[in-house]
């Protein structure tokens, strides 16, 4: 018999985290990447930050801003390495370090949301 | 005369095996080839992502540790090398914003009156939410 296929789950992870990162990455990388170091807009003050971070809703927000799109990184950046590469013999290292990194990173983000008073 | 046996040995046919077809493919095969190089480049726009997520964990620690380790983080990202990769970051996330929202017509077949809605009108309400939440995100970081 035939192992039970956790791929459409993954293959889910992947998708819902590709609809985040779309909508929301970028306008993130502006702002915090380039306008705010750049000048070409005020920066938010320390305090303005923490106060938005405190709100429930905003830490919902960010953990699943920082967890969703983990997984589709890992989906996609496995599969470029299975094809990109031709490395499919390391299967199951690269299964586990994708997958391995995105459960870390959303155990770090919800660690950190879950501190932040 | 022998019990049959539970694993038969196959025979030693080697000399002879038939030769698989397997074209070999360099592992440069999108290389050569624009729509290939894309693919490739839109599959990688998901290491920025990753990447994104954990500029943004250590944005978080810095607010966590206080105002001066907040300090030193904004510090840090305007650097030359912070705005440089920020700069290609910023780049790669549009690809796949864009890339995405260009794939929902496929994934998607929307019909109307039994006609096939064109590509563009299932693609451009993304683009006009995509607008509203970047707008709505600018305005409460920037409030």
């Amino acid at each position: 018999m035939q192992k039970p296929s956790n791929e459409a789950l993954l293959w889910m992870l992947f998708s819902v985290g590709g609809v985040i990162a779309a909508f929301l990455v970028p306008v993130h990388v502006f702002l915090f990447g380039l306008a705010f170091p750049l000048g070409w807009l005020q920066a938010p003050s320390y305090e303005h930050l923490m106060q938005l971070v405190r709100m429930p809703l905003v830490r919902i927000y960010l953990f699943l801003l920082c967890s969703v799109p983990l997984f589709h990184w890992a989906h996609r950046f496995r599969y470029t390495l299975y094809d990109g590469l031709q490395v499919k013999h390391l299967n199951e290292v690269i299964f586990t370090l994708c997958y391995g990194g995105a459960l870390l990173g959303t155990t770090v983000a919800g660690y950190l949301l879950w501190k932040m008073a | 005369m022998n019990p049959p046996t539970a694993k038969a040995v196959p025979p030693a046919y080697t000399a002879f095996h038939p030769r698989w077809y397997r074209p070999h493919v360099s592992v440069y095969w999108w290389l050569g080839e624009w729509r290939y190089l894309r693919f490739i480049l839109r599959e990688l726009s998901s290491v920025f992502v990753a990447a994104f997520v954990i500029v943004t964990l250590l944005e978080l620690r810095a607010l966590r540790n206080g105002p001066e380790a907040y300090a030193r983080f904004e510090h840090r990202l305007a650097t030359p090398v912070a705005i440089a990769l920020s700069t290609i970051s910023f780049f790669f996330v549009l690809f796949h914003t864009i890339t995405w929202f260009n794939l929902a017509p496929s994934a998607m077949a929307v019909r109307f009156r039994g006609k096939r809605l064109p590509d563009i009108v299932v693609a451009a309400p993304n683009y006009a939410l995509w607008l509203v939440v970047s707008a709505a995100v600018s305005w409460l970081v920037l409030r």
